[in-house]
Order: structure tokens, then C-alpha cells, then sequence
């Protein structure tokens, strides 16, 4: 494929013998925006630096539009932005003069570098606080002011380490509309622990636990798994669960506290309409029907804690 | 690209008052030893000195105001050297240089440049003021010629060495404070062997060198060695950085 705008190949980066990321692979095209999710600690951020060249990798190698990262350092960096965790923000300059430099050293023709400034504070929202000293600013402003930074050069990559941290709601609401509009054209890998937020933002998925890719896929696979075919039901009378399982498709029954069910049913087939037909007919006193969603938090946590029994609370 | 990682250290000095008042504190001292320095030679030479001990109003005045820029370069480049990379890692700032399209040389000789251009204006004004002496007499440029470079070399040492502490540590003020030792060290490293002046470390003492500069000497051996300092501690910075980069 041409359009390939990340490859990460087998990357593996150990500190002092502890592996935080270990063979993780995968690669993103162009127009994809990838959520990377996974608990404190999980490696998501050293991945990140390795894939802007701020951390050599063990092993495994990072190719940004097909330009090795360890090759040609100067020529990979050039396509990508990032945006650090910790935002590097001079906060004895303005906002324009830090966008101004920031343009000049993603090496911005120096006749479009007020154009790039321009553009950039359009797109973040400040153009209003183009004079202020960065010191100044509010957290979330200093935080629209990092992700000028990072798409001032218009680079083929921009990759956020948790970009909406410390944003109110209508904030995190534009920088969504702005995730999704860079995504269009270019590629955008953000790591958040917000998981409604990569549903939202990203039309792919990974979650990394312990430094190991755990789950890599579309989000449509992750919402697949989510909704599942169950089906939870409020009876006032309940029935045997011997009773549901011959109603055809229903494939599992267990009652509930609260004179609630749970019916798991087959692949591809739609009880709902017997069960109510056969609750009606028999008085089983049906009050609620409605589809049992795993919370997107209960995947994450079945993913990241499958394995591992006696680890401690898990991180929302 | 060099160019503009210097531009942005100098943008950054004069951000804050800081540049302004080291600049202007700095002047004010230099101007006062040369106007002492020219009254001294006054009264000095007008005295009953013998023919053969004259000496022109350019060395005279040259050398009590470069004989304090030296000693004052001893404290100034280690407080503005001190904040170029341990201050970046303090605030986390680093990411946004390494992670620029720029090399870790370019980094490194960028900040650098940008320190030396500053300590320049110093140095451009103190031949400047000196040159002044030229309205009433006639004076030797040769001399300022040769103390300037020779103080432009001893500033660009002391600066790399000053970049390199602060590449060691992310609390600028303990880089400034080993960054200042180190100088010192090096500075009357000379006095230790003044009984031995053929010994091969006192052949290392910054003030060693420089001393020819300040008799107005270009002696290639000094600058040779000035600029092997400096190549030496810029070196060892890029090794550093490129250290952070591998070992995280």
C-alpha cells in the first residue's frame, strides 16, 4: 500500500532489563484516526516517543511515509507532530511568537510561516490570544496552544498524548471536531483515557497492557463486542429459564435479582418479537426489554485484566 | 537550522528581564573601569616615570577593563549558561526540540551560537568603548583586535563548558554552580604550578591562554587550544543528549 503513513515494525524498548513495550507492530494508513488506550503505566507514552524519535528503540524500527526514523531521523521527523503528555510550552513567549518559532523550526518557508501561524490559531480556537504570554494562559488554552504546535507544519502524522487533559466540555468538543477534521487527510494516533472519547474520535483501536498490544482493530469490532446478543428483561412473573429457551434463537437464560433476565440468543436471529409474543400469551407481566450493553469500560477491563487475576483495582 | 535554534535561544534571553539587566549591569561596569582607567593614566603618566616604563593609553586603559571582563565572564556564563538545557528538562521542553526535523549537533551548536551572540554584544561594545580613545589619540587597534578575540575564544570555552553542565542536570542552579567551579578550577589551575610553568596541566589553565591575548599576541597555539575546548565539551553535550535519547 502507498498511503501507509506509520509502520511500526516489532518495537521493543526495555529500561534496564523491565520491558515497557515489547513487540508491539502495527500500521496505520492514511485518513485513520488510532485510539490508543491502555492503563497507567502500560507503555503507551514510550511508544509514542519512540515513534517521534524521542526514544531510540531496543529493537523493532519506526517508518514514518516509508522513511526510517533511525535512518533519517531529520526527514521522518519533518512528517509528523507531537504533542508531548507534558506540553513543551516556552511560557516567556506569546503565543505567536512560540507558533512563530515552532514554524520556523518544522522548517516552514519563511513566507508562509505567518500564514501557518494564522491558520493554526484558527483552528485551535486563538486567534483572540494571539498577544498573550503563554505563562498566562488558562491550562486549557496552554493546551490548544501545544496542539498548534503540533500541526503548524501540516505534517502527514500528528500524534496527541492525551489532548483533551484539562479542557472543559465544550473545549474537548471542538478539539474532537478538530481530531476528526486533521484525520481527513492525515493520519492522527492519540492515546486518552477517555474511552467514550476514542468511540467518538477514532475509527481504529489499540489497547496496550503491560507493554504487550493486546487488542488492534476497528472500533466497529470493539462496539461488536460491545452490544453482544443479549438481552436483558424485566418480568413480574417470572418464568422458568426452561421456559425461554424454547422460544427459537434464544440460546441461554439466567435469572437475575429484581425479577430480571438475562437471554443470550444465536447469531443472526431476532427473538425479541417471540419473547414478548410468548410473555403476553403466557401473563409473565413484561415491563422492560431493552439490549444488555457491556460498558466500553468492561471490554477495556476484560482485555487489559483477562489474564491476570490478583492485580489490583483497575484504571477507568 | 542552526541559525534558527540560536534565534529562538536569543529571543528567549531577552524575553525576560533578565537579558536586559545582565547586559546593562555588565556595561555599567565596564564603563566605569574605563573611565577610571583613563583618569588613572593621567595621573600616572603624568607622574615621574622613566620613558623606557611608558606605555600607551590603549594598554593601560585595555587592561583593566579587559582584565575584568575576563573575571567577570567567570560568573556571567555559568548564570546564562545554566538554564540552556537543564531548564528545557526541568519544564519538560526538550520533546519539542528532539522531536523538530533538527539534528542533536544542530541543537547543541544552535544554543550555543545563541549564548555566544549574546556575550558578543559584550564584547563589540567593550572594543567599541575602547575605540573611542581614538577621537584624542592615536591608539592600537591591533591591541583590541587581539584582546577581543582572545575574549571571544575565552567566552565561547566557558560557554561550552556551561552548556555541558547544564546538559548533566535538570536544577539549572546546579549547573551553574558546577559550571562556575569548573571554570574556577580551570581559571587558576596555572597559579597551583607557578613554580613548575612546564608542567603539563598547567598548560591546561584557561588564564594561561589567554594571557597572550591580553599583551595583544595571536598566538595560533592559544587559539588552537581554545578552539579544541570548545569543540571538546560541545562534543560531550551531543554525547549526553544522544544519551537521553537511547537510555531514556
Amino acid at each position: 500500500m502507498t498511503n501507509l503513513t506509520v509502520e511500526a515494525i516489532e518495537l521493543t524498548r526495555l529500561y534496564g532489563g523491565r520491558e515497557a513495550v515489547s513487540n508491539v507492530s502495527f500500521n496505520l494508513t492514511q485518513g485513520q484516526v488510532l485510539g490508543f488506550l491502555g492503563p497507567n503505566g502500560a507503555g503507551k507514552s514510550t511508544t509514542m516517543k519512540m515513534l517521534t524519535g524521542n526514544l531510540a528503540p531496543s529493537a523493532g524500527s519506526v517508518k514514518i511515509c516509508g522513511i526510517d526514523m533511525i535512518e533519517n531521523p531529520k526527514e521522518a521527523k519533518a512528517l509528523i507532530g507531537y504533542l508531548p503528555e507534558m506540553r513543551p510550552l516556552y511560557k516567556e513567549f506569546t503565543v505567536d511568537e512560540y507558533l512563530t518559532i515552532a514554524a520556523r523550526l518544522h522548517r516552514v518557508a519563511s513566507r508562509n510561516i505567518k500564514k501557518a501561524v494564522e491558520t493554526a490559531k484558527e483552528r485551535c480556537g486563538l486567534t483572540h490570544m494571539s498577544k498573550r504570554l503563554i505563562e498566562n494562559l488558562s491550562n486549557g488554552y496552554q493546551q490548544r496552544v501545544g496542539i498548534a504546535q503540533a500541526i503548524i507544519h501540516n505534517p502527514m502524522v500528528v500524534i496527541l498524548d492525551e489532548p483533551t487533559v484539562g479542557l472543559d466540555p465544550i473545549q474537548i468538543r471542538d478539539i474532537r471536531t478538530l481530531i476528526r477534521e486533521i484525520g481527513t487527510d492525515h493520519s492522527v494516533i492519540l492515546s486518552t483515557h477517555i474511552l467514550p472519547e476514542v468511540e467518538m474520535v477514532c475509527d481504529h483501536v489499540q489497547i496496550i497492557d503491560k507493554g504487550k498490544l493486546v487488542f488492534n482493530g476497528g472500533i466497529d469490532v470493539l462496539k461488536r463486542q460491545r452490544v453482544g446478543n443479549k438481552l436483558l428483561i424485566g418480568f413480574n412473573n417470572a418464568p422458568a429459564p426452561a421456559d425461554l429457551l424454547q422460544i427459537a434463537g434464544v440460546s441461554e437464560a439466567e435469572t437475575l435479582e429484581n425479577n430480571m433476565m438475562r437471554v443470550r440468543f444465536a447469531e443472526n436471529t431476532t427473538p425479541h418479537e417471540s419473547i414478548v409474543q410468548a410473555a403476553v400469551k403466557n401473563g409473565w407481566g413484561l415491563y422492560q426489554i431493552a439490549p444488555d450493553q457491556t460498558s466500553l469500560e468492561d471490554v477495556f477491563v476484560q482485555l487489559t485484566y483477562q489474564d491476570a487475576a490478583a492485580v489490583e483495582t483497575p484504571v477507568a | 537550522m542552526i541559525l534558527n535554534v540560536a534565534r529562538k535561544e536569543l529571543k528567549s534571553v531577552f524575553a525576560s528581564p533578565m537579558g536586559w539587566i545582565i547586559l546593562a549591569l555588565l556595561m555599567f561596569a565596564f564603563g566605569t573601569y574605563f573611565l577610571n582607567g583613563v583618569n588613572d593614566y593621567f595621573e600616572v603618566m603624568s607622574g615621574a616615570i622613566r620613558p623606557a616604563e611608558r606605555y600607551g593609553v590603549t594598554q593601560f586603559v585595555g587592561q583593566t577593563v579587559y582584565g575584568l571582563a575576563s573575571f567577570i565572564m567567570l560568573f556571567a556564563v555559568p548564570l546564562l549558561s545554566m538554564r540552556l538545557i537543564s531548564e528545557e528538562r526541568r519544564s519538560q521542553t526538550l520533546p519539542f526540540l528532539f522531536s523538530a526535523p533538527l539534528s542533536l549537533t544542530e541543537i547543541v551548536l544552535g544554543k550555543f551560537l545563541g549564548l555566544v551572540a549574546f556575550l558578543s554584544i559584550l564584547i563589540v561594545y567593550i572594543a567599541l568603548m575602547l575605540s573611542t580613545l581614538n577621537i584624542w589619540s592615536e591608539i592600537d587597534f591591533g591591541y583590541i583586535l587581539a584582546n577581543s578575540l582572545g575574549l571571544f575564544l575565552l567566552v565561547a570555552g566557558f560557554s561550552a563548558l556551561g552548556l555541558y553542565f547544564s546538559s548533566l542536570t535538570s536544577q539549572p542552579v546546579v549547573a551553574a554552580i558546577l559550571s562556575f567551579i569548573a571554570l574556577f578550577a580551570l581559571m587558576i589551575l596555572d597559579r597551583f604550578f607557578a613554580g613548575d610553568p612546564s608542567n603539563t596541566l598547567a598548560h591546561l589553565s584557561l588564564m594561561n591562554h589567554f594571557q597572550s591575548f591580553a599583551g595583544g599576541l595571536i598566538d595560533t597555539a592559544d587559539v588552537a587550544y581554545f578552539v579544541l575546548f570548545t569543540a571538546t565539551f560541545l562534543i560531550l553535550t551531543i554525547r549526553r543528549l544522544d544519551a537521553d535519547r537511547l537510555r531514556g
